[in-house]
């Protein structure tokens, strides 16, 4: 409910006290030239540049972590035994988490006709298709060598080799392979109708063939927009149990091996929220920003970062329920093994590692995130972002080395220390993400186009108009 | 391809989607079947006028996800009991429950690839030359803010002069010829 003094605030509809989706004064043609303007300007901002060098620079650190590796071995990472999956795994899953918002935004979002999904979508897949580009790397580079990665692949072989399919990490080859294909394909065919719209407003010759190529001869026919909307929506629907069966399967790398603190049935459900959780973070992370630098904030109103919060605050209710079902069971189970794991978890030397998880991850969030005040505050908003990010890595930390360091035998006990290439790697990662989006956001419409003209009053056919006929 | 002479039909313009649909329903009404209309966004009414509200994309997808259901249950099947087959902790070579989430995911796959690319063969796409895009003003605004409904020559009913009169009482901004 909007109070008193913000009644006058020109984006709350009276009748509601909410904000508006979109604000109002647009038209069909501002909508274009806002969106498109941004892609079509030959001013491409300083800011742009700023931030494509600095990312340009952070990335680097990937390409000299990587080069190191392919030189020495998985020996340079701190990985060993027991600790043999530290880093690697945690990006990787931490990174696919970031991923599902995108596909939730675009898919679910979409089934449930929430039109407010469409000022969001497009940045927020791109999103997902770059964090999952970041999450690939590390499974890959994890193999040892790197280079024979696609003997993961069923494909025939001179050698007769072929995939073990009991496995839980070949079903991650192939829950991840798909969601990665999906993705793209779905982000690809719902820019075609933008690029048609690109290609027509283009004024320079490159630009004009780049996207004449990209929109495939579009033109906006209706028995297309009809094939098109039925394909989207069978996209959407097939996401839908897609993004949730991605995370699943990852959580069945843990849930099937019979280690206390993996061996749980709340695994699935626990680690598809919390990637929703921070999938959202990290669709703030970039929306702040970017509405800010480009003037989005008429597209993107905080209707939508009220509403982005909201959905934060629900999953991160269900995780904080995981974290709360892992300490029970512990508990009810009677395993001496869980339970000390769980102790371990949380007392032990990595203990620190458990309660900023619970600080970042639930403390913060879970108890601010109530108020409205701070849901629509951008800059607290965009803080939170980064607190639930951090916790969120902090969470595969948790769950990933306390579990493996130490297990059933003390003798067996060991601890985990990521080394600076692990570092290298993790921050190198997210300057290939920064470097990928900002490319992407001055290349391709950031912002559907034709899904924000389909919200504007004047789609409304007037029954007043279809009586021109009898007063010609 | 060889260069064909004369009109691809003609295309009139509007600037509401209000008086587009009307104008679709009018023609319909008079008997034209070979006709499109051109939006920038989806316009359902439109493709109610058209009478094009069905298609065939939802049994391509379903064919799609039978296909790879099938592919990569048999394909699993097959390697893990005859291709390949690794004794591991005595447990069954045709372990199908373990089969199950591969096979889930080629079935989604499958089938959206089928959806995406049915719908792009099914349009025609791609396809970088279409008449359409001799008319003068329809890339000013066909994908931006304009609405057209195209009437094509190869309509029995179409008669170059007749159907610019029949056009021309909707208000059109313009009706102009397509040249092929």
């Amino acid at each position: 409910m909007a109070t008193k003094g913000q009644i006058s605030d020109p984006m709350i509809d009276p009748k509601t006290g909410e904000y508006a989706v979109i604000a109002p004064g647009h038209n069909f043609k501002s909508v274009t030239e806002k969106i498109a303007g941004v892609v079509l300007t030959s001013n491409t901002p300083l800011g742009w540049f700023f931030g494509l060098i600095v990312a340009a620079g952070v990335a680097t650190f990937l390409v000299i972590a990587i080069t190191w590796l392919f030189l020495k071995g998985v020996g340079i990472w701190g990985v060993t035994i027991p600790g043999a999956w530290g880093f690697a795994i945690i990006n990787f899953v931490w990174w696919i988490g970031i991923g599902h918002a995108g596909t939730l935004i675009s898919a679910i979002l979409l089934l449930f006709k929430q039109t407010w999904r469409n000022s969001i979508n497009r940045f927020a897949e791109a999103m997902t298709i770059f964090a999952v580009c970041c999450a690939g790397l590390f499974p890959v580079l994890h193999v040892g060598r790197p280079w024979l990665g696609y003997w993961l692949f069923p494909y025939p072989n001179t050698m007769n080799v072929w995939p073990q399919f009991r496995s839980p990490l070949c079903w991650d080859v192939f829950a991840v392979s798909t969601y990665a294909t999906i993705s793209v394909v779905f982000w690809y065919i719902g820019m075609i109708p933008d690029f048609g719209t690109l290609r027509d407003k283009a004024e320079l010759p490159l630009a004009k063939y780049i996207y004449g190529l990209l929109s495939l001869g579009w033109r906006g026919s209706t028995r297309h927009w009809m094939r098109y909307e039925t394909a989207s929506l069978l996209l959407a629907g097939l996401s839908t149990p897609l993004v949730l069966s991605v995370h699943t399967v990852i959580s069945f790398d843990f849930a099937v091996a019979a280690l206390p603190g993996w061996h749980t049935t709340v695994f699935p459900p626990y680690f598809v929220a919390g990637a929703i959780y921070s999938g959202f973070a990290m669709v703030l992370t970039l929306a702040i920003p970017i509405r800010k630098f480009y003037h989005m904030e008429d597209l993107v109103t905080l209707r939508h970062l009220d509403n982005m919060a909201k959905v934060m605050l629900g999953t991160g209710l269900i995780v904080a329920y995981g974290y709360g079902l892992e300490v029970f069971m512990a508990w009810y189970s009677a395993s001496h093994w869980e339970f000390f794991m769980m102790w371990n978890r949380m007392f032990g030397p990595m203990g620190w590692g458990y309660w900023i998880l619970i600080l970042t991850n639930i403390a913060i969030p879970l108890t601010t995130l109530w108020s409205r005040k701070l849901r629509v505050n951008v800059t607290y908003l965009f803080l939170l972002s980064l607190v639930i990010n951090t916790g969120m890595w902090f969470e595969r930390f948790v769950i990933v080395v306390t579990s493996l360091y130490r297990d059933f035998l003390p003798s067996s006990w060991g601890t985990y220390k990521a080394t600076k290439w692990d570092y290298m790697l993790y921050v190198g990662t997210m300057g290939m993400f920064a470097f990928l989006f900002l490319l992407f956001v001055r290349l391709a419409p950031m912002i559907p186009m034709n899904e924000i003209k389909m919200m504007l009053p004047q789609t409304k056919i007037k029954p007043s108009e279809n009586t021109v006929e009898e007063t010609a | 391809m060889p260069v064909q002479e004369g009109i691809y039909g003609l295309l009139a313009e509007f600037d509401t989607p209000g008086a587009l649909v009307h104008a679709t329903e009018a023609a319909s009404a008079a008997g034209y079947r070979r006709m499109e209309c051109y939006t920038p966004y989806p316009v359902e009414e439109a493709a109610e006028a058209l009478g094009v509200v069905k298609n065939r994309v939802p049994l391509l997808t379903l064919m799609g996800g039978i296909m790879g259901l099938t592919t990569a249950f048999l394909m699993q099947t097959w390697i893990s009991r005859w291709g390949y087959p690794l004794n591991i902790a005595g447990r069954p070579m045709f372990s199908w429950p373990a089969f199950i989430i591969p096979t889930y995911e080629w079935t989604i796959l499958f089938a959206g690839l089928s959806a995406a690319f049915g719908m792009l063969a099914l349009n025609g796409l791609p396809q970088p030359y279409h008449p359409l895009f001799n008319a003068p003003n329809f890339r000013q605004g066909a994908t931006d803010h304009k609405f057209f409904l195209c009437l094509e020559a190869i309509d029995p009913k179409f008669d170059a002069n007749e159907t610019r009169a029949f056009l021309e009482q909707f208000h059109a901004v313009s009706v102009v010829e397509v040249d092929l």
